[in-house]
């Protein structure tokens, strides 16, 4: 295996700034490896082979040319099939949309791309980003790289498993209900959810529009602050886009936690039943206060109801997004229809997969007449209640340590019997997702087995730089 | 039978603004065009795509609003109003559902001399959907230009109770909407169109009865007939015992009756909910009120003024005002001439049959019809020479006192030359004078008919015809 797969974001900007090697080469090193893995880990939707070279070699002649580029220049990166790229397939992992090229780039790969960041392909995800397993893909399943009989998470499992298995030196993945900070815990990488509106949305395929986030996969904390960087920004073609007031996160990146207050969630420990991630997380907490951090107790009680309030509003929401891929303009339509009620209905029927028509039968019911007072306002009126308890929270600690999952990785297949939906899983990502807060995953203990475990840091609005920080710390801890 | 039935009617108005670009893209809004030339990912509905407000389109309506009376809020919704139709992209529109941006308007209407004041429940901004266009051989095309043209929905109270009145509101809320400038209001080519709500009780009774929609109406006229036959239609179901369906139906014109369409098995559901990819529309107090000051002068303040200032009618204040453009060009006229009313009727009995096209357009400059009035008014010239100088002057606007002095137009006052006119005529007409005698007073118009044509049309028409009376019985002795 190549050496230059190994290296981290950091050392790629130094080593390609330096001319110690192209970015020509660095594409061909992990395309080879693409080839060589991506048939047993099935990361990869499509690989984009010709483009990525030609993109290398226009980096190249830019620094030879003696521009100065910017810190992704040249590096090359996968990213999830439910971000638009202009004339590329762009599926979503489904088969109502199996051969759709959109006619435009998302905001975030237009700003990537200028960047001279290079795309080497677009990963597997759980259909319309609906799954925690990535197993609800029309297309394939994707394998984690550090167990093949095990999930790397979902929905971004193929965006994770593509950096873990060093087929890509990053990720962009997506974030609704934790599908970053998840697959990134199962993959032992790490994984940031930003604060809502921070990344533009626009050219994000729409899953529940006021949950839906862009964010980074790296190996490091510090990679991860790094792409973050290049990607945030406000964006006029999306209204729910908002101006991050500091986004310089990698500075200051290395002050440490002395100080700092990291609140632990009563509900959150709790809660926990796996032992391995129970141990994680008292270790992480007394590891933090070996640096010099405060501990603080923190209780939300709202915690309790946020996986619920989550799965009625997500779903409501994705049923009217989805409603879209009705087969009269693009993607799949049926064959065979005698009306357009027909043509609906087949096309629909044939083009989803079971998930997505289990939660947008739930979607749709949670907002009919004679329901939507019960579930959808109701999960609404959670939603406020627990972005108040969080708000008052943050004035007595400066970020809150939680689990990211409940469980290590499980097995492929384990989960996919269970009809019942398994929103009981998102508990710990939920909360960071209901009130648009900044959330980071990153690897912080193993179980006996040597599985990763992941915790989360979350935090007020706009406090990645605060995360990052402490990140940093536990990261470096674990290394010493 | 009929009349112990009250009909109750309501009207919802949907309007196009005429803002350059679409309500949440920019896309031009032009009309026409190669079918789906004016699209984008976010008017189409694209994957990804995402809708930010064109507050141009905010600012129009809350200015429609505001010209109806109506409360402007300065924070609204935007909401998701869910249902599958193959010209809705989305399949969804983005309306406003229980925070609309404007409320409790009225327009007062003058039906056959009655006035009325119709209230305005609400009305709110959302996004026009695409065009279905059915072609024999190759099915149904859908065109998406007009997807995402910013409308306005008005709703009115349901305080209209005839054919009549309901034009009548069409009509006032038409010219009010022109006048603000937001609109073409053009029925033809979809900015302006009707629903009606309908339903009838007996009178006395103070519950409504079940009530159709009519949709589809695409002229004033339609409108007044689908009215009349849906009216008739229900008083006949309840005199026959049987109920009225709540529906929704559709006007043929060609036989001037309402249907119902495909009976849906249950009311459709809409799902209404706040749209999570756009924020509240937000307008200051400061903002309204610069768009209240920005307003023109409106119909009813216009005619009430026009009234007071140059004595006229109310009626034909009311005409002068209903067309913005025809009432700044008399206003402007009316201010350059002692004679105001004979200005009015000169504009609305011979200027406003010249004019084909749908709003008021004159070739004539305002002086010139200034100058006209005040001819016509100081006598130097008759009704027939103004009518003739008016026509010649809309094929080549030219000054008519030297229209008049080119053509020796000038109205014949001269007692004296009449006389001898008259004189002359009845000895070359000795018949004339004998029917006169015998009692046939048509003679006197063929007496005066002749001396008319002899002056060129010229001649004082009341003194003319007093001289010939008197001459035709000095005959008589």
């Amino acid at each position: 295996m190549s050496d230059l797969i190994c290296r981290t974001l950091a050392e790629h900007a130094e080593g390609l700034a330096k001319k110690e090697y192209s970015a020509r080469e660095l594409t061909l090193a992990y395309l080879r490896r693409i080839e060589e893995e991506d048939r047993a880990i099935g990361a990869y939707l499509c690989v984009l082979s010709e483009e990525a070279l030609a993109a290398a070699r226009e980096v190249d002649r830019a620094r030879a040319e003696g521009r100065e580029l910017s810190l992704l220049a040249g590096i090359p990166m996968a990213m999830k099939d439910n971000l638009c790229t202009r004339g590329i397939p762009t599926t979503c992992a489904s088969r109502i949309l199996n051969d759709y090229r959109p006619p435009y780039d998302a905001t975030v790969w237009e700003r990537l791309r200028s960047a001279g960041a290079i795309l080497l392909g677009k990963t597997n995800m759980d259909e319309f980003g609906m799954g925690s397993t990535t197993e609800h893909s029309a297309r394939q399943i994707t394998k984690n790289p550090l167990d093949p009989t095990l999930t790397p998470g979902g929905s971004s499992g193929g965006s994770a498993a593509a950096v873990a298995a060093k087929e890509a030196a990053w990720a962009l993945g997506t974030d609704t209900g934790g599908s970053v900070r998840q697959p990134a815990a199962f993959c032992g990488l790490v994984g940031m959810r930003p604060t809502y509106g921070t990344v533009s949305r626009y050219g994000l395929v729409a899953y529940a529009s006021s949950f839906d986030t862009v964010g980074p996969i790296t190996r490091t904390v510090a990679d991860n602050a790094m792409a973050l960087e290049a990607m945030i920004g406000e964006d006029p073609r999306d209204a729910t886009s908002r101006t991050h007031p500091d986004p310089r996160f990698s500075r200051g990146i290395g002050e440490g936690v002395c100080g700092l207050r990291i609140g632990l969630v009563k509900e959150a420990l709790a809660s926990v039943e796996d032992e391995a991630v129970r141990n994680t997380l008292v270790s992480a907490a007394e590891r933090y206060r070996a640096m010099g951090a405060q501990i603080v107790e923190i209780s939300v009680p709202a915690l309790t109801y946020s996986a619920a309030a989550y799965c009625v509003m997500a779903c409501a929401e994705a049923s009217s997004n989805l409603a879209r891929y009705d087969g009269v303009r693009y993607g799949r339509r049926a064959e065979r229809y005698e009306s357009v009620e027909d043509l609906f209905h087949a096309s629909r029927s044939e083009g989803f997969g079971a998930e997505v028509k289990r939660r947008l039968l739930l979607g749709t019911y949670v907002l009919s007449g004679g329901c939507a007072e019960g579930y959808y306002r109701r999960a609404r009126a959670v939603r406020e209640r627990l972005r108040d308890e969080l708000r008052e929270a943050f004035s007595s600690c400066d970020l809150l340590l939680m689990p990211v999952a409940p469980t290590p990785p499980f097995r492929l297949g384990e989960k996919t019997e269970q009809t019942a939906l398994r929103f009981s899983e998102d508990l710990y990502c939920a909360p960071a997702s209901l009130c648009g807060l900044p959330a980071l995953s990153l690897p912080a203990g193993r179980t006996e087995g040597g599985l990763p475990i992941g915790i989360q840091l979350m935090g007020a609005p706009f406090s990645e730089g605060v995360l990052y920080r402490a990140g940093v710390c536990l990261e470096k801890e674990a290394k010493e | 039978m009929r009349d112990s039935y009250e009909i109750v009617i309501g009207l919802e108005v949907h309007v196009e603004l005429k803002t350059k670009t679409k309500i949440f893209c920019s896309c031009p809004t032009d009309f026409g065009g190669e079918p789906n030339s004016r699209c984008c990912p976010v008017c189409m509905g694209l994957p990804g795509a995402l809708p930010v407000l064109n507050r141009q389109a905010m600012i129009y309506a809350a200015r429609a609003g505001l010209a109806l009376g109506c409360h402007v809020s300065t924070r609204s919704g935007q909401d998701r109003k869910n249902y599958f139709y193959p010209d809705l992209p989305k399949a969804y529109q983005i309306s406003q559902f229980d925070r609309p941006l404007c409320r409790d308007g009225s327009l007062c209407i003058d039906c056959d001399g009655e006035k009325k004041t119709v209230g305005i429940t609400r009305i709110h901004m959302e996004e026009d959907a695409g065009k279905l266009i059915h072609d024999e051989k190759r099915g149904t095309m859908i065109d998406y230009n007009r997807c995402g043209i910013p409308l306005i929905e008005i709703v009115s109270e349901p305080d209209l109770r005839s054919s009549r009145e309901a034009r009548a509101y069409l009509q006032k809320l038409r010219s009010v909407i022109l006048y603000t400038g937001v609109s073409d209001c053009r029925m033809n080519e979809g900015s302006f169109r009707a629903d009606v709500n309908l339903s009838v009780r007996k009178r006395g009774e103070t519950s409504f009865g079940v009530r159709t929609e009519i949709k589809n109406l695409n002229s004033f006229a339609f409108v007044a007939k689908a009215i009349d036959y849906e009216a008739e239609r229900q008083i006949a179901l309840l005199e026959a015992g049987e109920p009225v369906l709540r529906e929704t139906r559709r006007f043929d014109p060609a036989t001037g009756k309402t249907f119902g369409m495909r009976v849906k098995e249950s009311a459709e559901d809409y799902r209404f909910f706040p749209d999570p990819d756009l924020p509240d529309v937000r307008l200051s107090e400061e903002e309204i009120a610069a768009i209240a000051d920005g307003l023109p002068e409106l119909p009813d303040a216009k005619s009430l003024r026009f009234a007071k200032e140059y004595g006229l009618s109310e009626y034909d204040g009311g005409v002068l005002s209903a067309d913005r453009a025809l009432a700044e060009y008399f206003d402007a006229a009316a201010r350059q001439t002692a004679y105001p009313k004979v200005l009015a009727n000169l504009i609305m009995n011979e200027l406003l049959g010249l004019c084909e096209e749908e709003s008021f357009r004159s070739p004539i400059a305002v002086e010139h019809m200034a100058s006209l009035s005040r001819l016509l008014g100081e006598g130097r010239i008759n009704g027939a020479t103004a009518k003739k100088l008016l026509r010649s002057m809309w094929e080549r606007d030219e000054d008519p006192v030297r229209l008049a002095e080119e053509g020796n137009l000038w109205q014949i006052h001269d007692g004296e030359i009449l006389r001898s006119l008259l004189a002359s005529a009845i000895l070359a007409n000795p018949r004339l004078a004998e029917d006169y005698r015998r009692g046939k007073k048509h003679a006197a118009k063929a007496l005066i008919g002749q001396v008319m044509a002899q002056t060129g049309g010229r001649a004082n028409p009341a003194m003319l015809t007093e001289l010939a009376e008197k001459a035709l019985s000095e005959e008589e002795k």
